[in-house]
Formats: structure tokens, C-alpha cells, sequence
């Protein structure tokens, strides 16, 4: 293994950690953004409002993100009407179908997770909001959300990987994320094992990060569910 | 006219759930200062009674008039029998605090905030004002040692006096109580009557569903037997215990016994 080659290169990476970062960290933001009231309104009792967050959901659920992100920067550019409008300045940068995708993909996930968590909200807590004269908005703000995300803590973590693990696809359309700089180190060198092994490892040094970041979250959140003697202490660091 | 506005006056309500009528046309009505305890056995409908005073059920008809106050109904457009203003329904909840047979504290806020949140955010009370009155009912509870605790680290006892202080912390005209005792050990049941005593000794308005018979006997001012969904028996408890009307209610406290 020659690892003077990565050494030499090592600025490629660093140039795809950063796009790996950004898309990965703008994608979930906007796409929690939007799962938020999404996943409120989908548990609204009215069809309407139901339906097409349902479809929505169905859809990025039941397709490839890979696929999604072929739609959106290969098919797009098929429509005379999107090429014609102010979006086509958007949707002819590699880097924006991506983000595009993305968004939206782990929107839909997002929401999904967010609305198991609502539905799972103790009712009795609920009642009590309820008999203290709270209306849905402050209810939701102060009690229901808080509740939730609590839940859906450990299974959006999981989102977080999974996220930054599936933006190694948009290497596939010309963008040096992590893996696009593996591509670009091993087709000029021919050496795959260290250009990928290097990929792996910084993957891996992002997930480590993501899941001290997420332990250090549920260490705030989880004063409730931990034994008392160790809850007061904890709750200080 | 009634020369005194009562605290809460409810008028031929109805509510049944799919085809079981649970009240079959309630009317009654608690005075100020009055401690009215609803007895039944389980399915007489005096939960539903108590939830359907703050409309945590919805009659199917009939009116709650709390303070002077009525809840204005209307019929949508499914023909369902519903409040016309939520609004309204919110602000009357305001008065009548409620205290739950399972506690239902808010279990990612610790004790204190369980108490200072409905104040601070629904009757806009200043937070530093909020703190002061919520460590006042919290001692008076007897738990201001547990102000910084979650609700999962205490004893049920415990959590359902922090409840009470919750609700107290409302400042509520009316205090309805859901079967307070029925999900404690025994030997927790004391410490939450003593604080409901000292409750009703005070001369707050209460309602309370209960089954525990001495508290009903000694500290109501009224006693109220339901029998599928009609009151069978209404008066002081000196008057129900030892002439009552209703052969149900004999056979009732009997089984009690």
C-alpha cells in the first residue's frame, strides 16, 4: 500500500469532505425543516391534508435514491417548460439536483419517523395539556414536539448515517464528494485499495463525529429516563 | 334565578359512546366551597361525568355553565354536537384544574416545570412569579425536595401530589379530581387524601370521583351516586349514608364495606 499517494492528494479529499459535508448537513436541515410540519399534518384526521403527504412520503419511500436523483438531473432537463423557467439555472448544476434530492428524500424519511413519534406521544399527557386550557399550537410547541423528538432521537440518528452514507451517490453525477475523490485518485493512479480505504476512513471519522454529537444530545434530553442519582450529575456536564 | 352564581352548573347532559348511553340527562350543580364527591361503581359513568365538565369528552347534548359562564354549543356539519368556540372551551379550562387517576405528569420536564408551564404559557403568569408560587405549592404538597426531579424518579404518591400542585398552580375556581387514589399502593393512598383534605378544608371547589368511602363521608359537603348514567342519590353524606333513597346505593356501600 502506498500511502505517499494520499499523502500527495490529500487536498482532493479534503475538497470532497467538504461538498460530502454540505450537502449532507443543508440537505437534512431543509429536509427536517420540512418534515416538522409535514409529519404534524400527517396526522391530521382530515383525508385532504392526509393524502399528499402520504403520496409524497410513498414515493421518496419507495424508490431508490439513486433513481430520484437520475429524475431530477437527467429527466428535468427533458422539459422544455423547466429549461424555459428561472428553476433551469438550478437544475443544470449537478450539485443542486443533488441537493434537490436529497432534501427531499430524507424529508420523506424524516417525516415518517417524526409522525411515529407524535402518534406515540402518552395520551394522558396530552389530556393534561388539554385540561390545563392549552391550545393545539402552544400544545404542540411546548409538549407534543418536545416528547416526540425525544423518541424519534435514536432512529433520526440513524437517518444521519444513512444520509451521509447515500451522498456517496452523488459522485455518480460528476460532484467530488468523498467518493468522487477516491474516483478521481484511483482512475489516475490505478490504485483502488488506497483511494478507497481513504474514502472508508473518512466516512468512518464522520460517523464517529455524528454519533458523539448525537450521545452528547441524548445525554441533555434523557435526564428523564436515567436513574436520579446519576441524572443531577450528568445534567451538569 | 339563583341568588348565588354556582361554580358549575350542568343541564341535561347526555353523552354515549357508539350505542352505550353513559349519562342519560345529568343535571346538577356545585355551589362555591362545595366538596362533592361522585361515587358508582365502574361504569356508572362519573369519569365521564367529571371529563365531560372540561369537554375532554363532548356531550352528545346539554350544558356546562361554569362561573356563570355557559359553553355555547352548536351542531356541525356531520350533525356532531361540538363546542362553537374552542377559544372558549380553553379559556373555561383555565378555571377547572384537573387531577388524573394515572397523574399524567409531563415526563421530559422535571417537577417544577411540570408546575410553572401551563401558568407561564397560558395565563402569561411572569416566570420569576411562577417559580415562587410553584416552590409555595409544591412545599404545601409536601415535595419541595423533589423540585428538580423528573417524574420518573418518584414514588406514585408523589407524582400525583406534584399533580395537585400542578393544578393548583392554575389558581383554578373549580379542582375536579379523576379517581386520585385508584392507581396508588395502598399504603400511598394516605399521603395524596391528606393533601386533598387539607384541600377541602381550605374551602376550595372540588368534585371529586373517588371510591375511597371515608374520604367521601367525612370531608364532602355532598355526596352524588350515579347509577348507569342517572344520579341516584344527591345530598350531605350524614343524609345519604344513614337514610338513603335508593336501594342501589345501599347494595353499593354495602359491597364497599
Amino acid at each position: 500500500m502506498d500511502l505517499s499517494l494520499i499523502i500527495e492528494n490529500i487536498g482532493i479529499y479534503i475538497e470532497g469532505l467538504k461538498h460530502t459535508v454540505v450537502l449532507v448537513s443543508v440537505s437534512l436541515f431543509i429536509g427536517l425543516l420540512l418534515a416538522i410540519p409535514l409529519a404534524v399534518l400527517r396526522t391530521s384526521k382530515n383525508y385532504f391534508i392526509q393524502a399528499p403527504i402520504r403520496a409524497y412520503v410513498y414515493f421518496f419511500r419507495g424508490t431508490p435514491l439513486l433513481v430520484q436523483m437520475f429524475i431530477v438531473y437527467y429527466g428535468f432537463g427533458q422539459f422544455e417548460a423547466i429549461k424555459a423557467s428561472f428553476l433551469w439555472p438550478f437544475f443544470k448544476e449537478a450539485y443542486f439536483c443533488a441537493l434537490f434530492a436529497f432534501t427531499l428524500n430524507t424529508g420523506a424519511y424524516t417525516t415518517e419517523i417524526i409522525r411515529g413519534a407524535i402518534e406515540a406521544t402518552p395520551h394522558g399527557e396530552i389530556e393534561a395539556a388539554k385540561a390545563t386550557g392549552m391550545s393545539r399550537m402552544l400544545m404542540l410547541r411546548r409538549i407534543i414536539l418536545p416528547s416526540a423528538f425525544r423518541r424519534a432521537l435514536p432512529t433520526y440518528s440513524n437517518e444521519i448515517i444513512f444520509m451521509l452514507h447515500g451522498s456517496s451517490l452523488a459522485s455518480v453525477i460528476t460532484i467530488i464528494d468523498i467518493t468522487g475523490a477516491a474516483r478521481i485518485i484511483n482512475s489516475r493512479f490505478y490504485s483502488p485499495y488506497e483511494a478507497f480505504l481513504t474514502a472508508a476512513v473518512f466516512y468512518m471519522a464522520l460517523t464517529f463525529l455524528i454519533v458523539f454529537l448525537v450521545k452528547k444530545l441524548e445525554v441533555r434530553w434523557y435526564a428523564h429516563l436515567r436513574p436520579q442519582e446519576t441524572a443531577t450529575v450528568e445534567a451538569r456536564v | 334565578m339563583n341568588a348565588r352564581q354556582a361554580a358549575i352548573a350542568v343541564e341535561d347532559l347526555h353523552k354515549s359512546f357508539g350505542d352505550l348511553e353513559v349519562l342519560s340527562g345529568i343535571t346538577m350543580t356545585a355551589q362555591k366551597g362545595d366538596v362533592i364527591s361522585i361515587l358508582g361503581s365502574s361504569g356508572s359513568g362519573k369519569s365521564t361525568l367529571l371529563r365531560c365538565i372540561n369537554f375532554l369528552e363532548i356531550p352528545n347534548s346539554g350544558t356546562v355553565t361554569v362561573c356563570g359562564e355557559q359553553v355555547m354549543m352548536k351542531t356541525n356539519r356531520r350533525g356532531q354536537y361540538v363546542p362553537r368556540d374552542i377559544k372558549q372551551v380553553e379559556r373555561v379550562r383555565t378555571k377547572l384544574a384537573m387531577v388524573f387517576q394515572q397523574f399524567n405528569l409531563w415526563s421530559h420536564m422535571t417537577i417544577l416545570e411540570n408546575v410553572i408551564e401551563a401558568p407561564i404559557h397560558v395565563l402569561k403568569v411572569p416566570r420569576l412569579e411562577a417559580i415562587e408560587k410553584a416552590e409555595a405549592y409544591l412545599q404545601k404538597v409536601g415535595i419541595s425536595e423533589k423540585i428538580k426531579a423528573y417524574p420518573a424518579h418518584l414514588s406514585g404518591g408523589q407524582q400525583q401530589r406534584a399533580a395537585i400542585a400542578r393544578a393548583l398552580a392554575m389558581e383554578p375556581e373549580v379542582m375536579l379530581f379523576d379517581e386520585p387514589t385508584s392507581a396508588l399502593d395502598p399504603e400511598l393512598v394516605g399521603e395524596v387524601l391528606q393533601v386533598i383534605q387539607k384541600l377541602a378544608e381550605e374551602g376550595r371547589t372540588m368534585i371529586v370521583v373517588t371510591h375511597e368511602m371515608g374520604f367521601a363521608r367525612e370531608m364532602s359537603s355532598r355526596i352524588i351516586f350515579l347509577d348507569r348514567g342517572v344520579i341516584d342519590e344527591d345530598g350531605p353524606p350524614k343524609q345519604v349514608f344513614e337514610s338513603p333513597k335508593s336501594e342501589r346505593f345501599q347494595q353499593f356501600v354495602k359491597a364497599m364495606l
